[in-house]
């Protein structure tokens, strides 16, 4: 389009005057300066990480035991956080998504543009911007006062962390199906709740499945919340997600960035490493499930 | 909720609860169970605001309103207020707002105005990218790569600065690695996506017609912005802006790291200070009685605080976005 307007206005017998020309020119250069600004810290930090942490990992480092701070890089691993981290986003992730989807299935299908409908739309985008930590406050308040730490008061916190994000990008997905669908179905006499569940819900799941992956990697990358529901601190892993404190990479790697010892940031950054990997790898797949399976995109 | 609810209104498809007023029990409960799951996201608010507050009375309580904004936060000494935290809160936020909004500016009209959309997509996907590197880890290159570079770049400021009469009460001495301004810059990184990609929607519902038009009076691209995009979409901008400052205000972890721990009010923004969110995930384990119920309510003030903003924030953008799609 601006490429266009600008050839165009090359054809014009009139340049504009010098010095708008000039300040046009500074403004470009400013803009391209302003991707720069972020690309620098951008490489910085991802190229630490993996000069860091790629000495270190081995799948030794994956799962062996968590050892004392003080000793060298060689000793231990973060097994037990590994575990907790599947542990726990699991958990939160049977909780978040079903729940989700289904609350985009209300805002969609059958709120439609009522004021209940925009409502609890308005309120859900109002509680992505619920800072990490209050959930964390929040389930210890409501679950760990009562219950003590535990793996599942973690997937709690982060379940909340996840259930507007999810309720967000599944309504987006279930906006896109054509209501020709759903007229067809009709037409055949199915009902409300089944023409959702086999013609709706299959034609917008790539996108769902998608958005939900996002979500989770959101989530996994999580501290806040989980420092007052798992309390973290134990050195052998806790398989019981339902009782007892439990301990997950990005505690982990908060715990040892504030340590002097070599060997206890040196796995920190193995740690970091990890779990950056992890990230990256539930955004790629998301990506590859959008590319492959979602039949409407924006 | 019955078959006939107002619920079912919308004719988009919806009509099957119109037609048969007798609908089978099954396809109710479905509704109703979808009903609670949209319901739950009130209810978990609700219970937010209920169970911390719960928590925290007796901070409340014992600190009074003028205890609370006092400024000597001091578990030993039992005394509890919290105004060096809303301070550093407040001073970090601006920070990195001061930083991070002309560059996303300027990133999402590079993408909307400049680049051709075939190279677009690779510069959203880097911008993307600072997001998905989690808070943790930000704080860990922060505090063990980031700060100690930045610790000789401070001091020679500082030395720079010291004595000049405004200047040096804002960038002279004391310095040190970990400081407001440490934590404003990486928080600057951390919010930048958000607000590229808010302003970014925002300027793609400026009309192409309307730009078109101030190129064809012969304005260069850099007038065309000033006078249709940016009047255009000036709401929007600001929600995303107010968006960010939420998200800055509410982050924990890379704050806490860099930020350097300490509950002094200082104009020195390369001195040690503290956030709300960075005390209570520092010292919330080792906390007992009014103190963690203190910790919980510096919980219950970012709480409120966030949702003014982002209520604020998400008001704005509707209503720019309904402006936009009438004009």
């Amino acid at each position: 389009m601006a490429a266009d307007t600008g050839q165009q206005r090359k054809a014009d017998l009139r340049e504009p005057a010098g010095w708008r020309r000039a300040k046009n020119r500074i403004a470009t250069i400013l803009m391209v300066l302003s991707f720069v600004v972020v690309i620098i810290p951008l490489g910085f930090v991802l190229v630490t990480v993996v000069a860091k942490g790629a000495s270190i990992i081995s799948w030794s480092f994956l799962t062996s035991s968590i050892p004392p701070a003080v000793l060298p890089a060689n000793f231990g691993g973060i097994g037990p956080a590994v575990l907790g981290t599947i542990e726990i986003v699991a958990l939160a992730t049977v909780m978040a998504v079903p729940l989700g989807i289904l609350g985009a299935i209300y805002l969609n299908e059958y709120g439609g543009n009522g004021l209940l409908a925009r409502f609890i739309g308005f309120l859900s985008d109002v509680m992505t911007g619920v800072p990490s930590i209050i959930m964390g406050l929040f389930i210890y308040s409501l679950w760990v006062v009562h219950f003590g730490y535990s793996g599942l008061a973690g997937a709690f916190a982060l379940g909340c962390l996840m259930l507007p994000v999810v309720i967000r990008s599944s309504y987006e997905m279930l906006r896109l199906v054509p209501n020709t669908l759903r007229e067809g179905a009709y037409a055949l006499g199915a009902t409300k709740a089944r023409v959702t569940m086999t013609v709706v819900l299959p034609a917008a799941l790539g996108g769902i499945v998608s958005g939900s992956l996002l979500a989770v990697a959101r989530a996994a990358g999580e501290t806040a919340p989980l420092i007052f529901t798992i309390l973290g601190g134990l050195l052998s892993a806790n398989t019981n997600p339902f009782s007892g404190a439990n301990t997950a990479l990005p505690l982990q790697i908060f715990s040892n960035a504030s340590q002097p010892y070599t060997g206890a940031q040196a796995r920190g950054w193995g740690a970091a490493l990890t779990l950056i990997a992890i990230a990256f790898i539930l955004m790629i797949v998301a990506r590859i499930v959008t590319a492959r399976f979602s039949r409407y995109s924006r | 909720m019955t078959a006939t609810a107002p619920a079912d209104q919308p004719t988009r498809a919806g009509s099957a609860g119109v037609l048969s007023a007798k609908r089978p029990l099954g396809d109710r409960t479905f509704q109703i169970v979808a009903l609670a799951a949209g319901l739950l996201v009130l209810v978990i608010l609700v219970l937010i605001a209920a169970t911390t507050t719960d928590q925290s009375t007796s901070w409340f309580a014992k600190e009074g309103i003028t205890g609370i904004f006092s400024k000597t936060w001091n578990p030993t000494a039992n005394q509890f207020g919290a105004l060096s935290f809303l301070f550093g809160t407040a001073v970090t936020a601006i920070i990195a707002l001061i930083l991070a909004v002309p560059v996303s500016l300027g990133i999402a009209l590079l993408l909307t105005e400049v680049v051709p959309r075939r190279w677009a997509r690779p510069v959203v996907y880097v911008v993307d990218l600072l997001a998905v590197v989690p808070s943790v880890v930000w704080g860990l290159w922060g505090i063990l790569v980031f700060a100690p570079w930045l610790q000789g770049i401070y001091s020679s400021i500082g030395n720079f600065f010291n004595g000049v009469p405004v200047l040096g009460n804002l960038f002279g001495p004391p310095t040190d690695g970990a400081s407001f301004f440490t934590a404003g810059i990486i928080l600057a990184f951390m919010i930048t996506p958000i607000v590229t990609s808010l302003s970014r929607e925002v300027i793609a519902t400026v009309p192409t017609m309307d730009r078109e038009g101030a190129y064809a009076l012969g304005a260069t691209r850099l007038e065309m912005i000033r006078g249709v995009v940016l009047p255009h979409s000036q709401g929007g901008i600001v929600g995303a802006v107010l968006l960010g400052l939420g998200r800055a205000v509410g982050e924990t972890i890379a704050v806490a790291l860099v930020i350097g721990s300490s509950a002094t009010i200082t104009s020195h923004l390369f001195a040690p200070g503290y956030t709300m969110p960075a005390v209570i995930a520092n010292q919330f384990g080792e906390a007992t009685g009014v103190w963690k119920a203190g910790l919980m309510g510096l919980g219950v003030l970012l709480f409120v605080f966030t949702i003014i903003i982002n209520v604020v924030a998400r008001g704005v953008v509707e209503r720019s976005a309904r402006r936009g799609r009438g004009a």
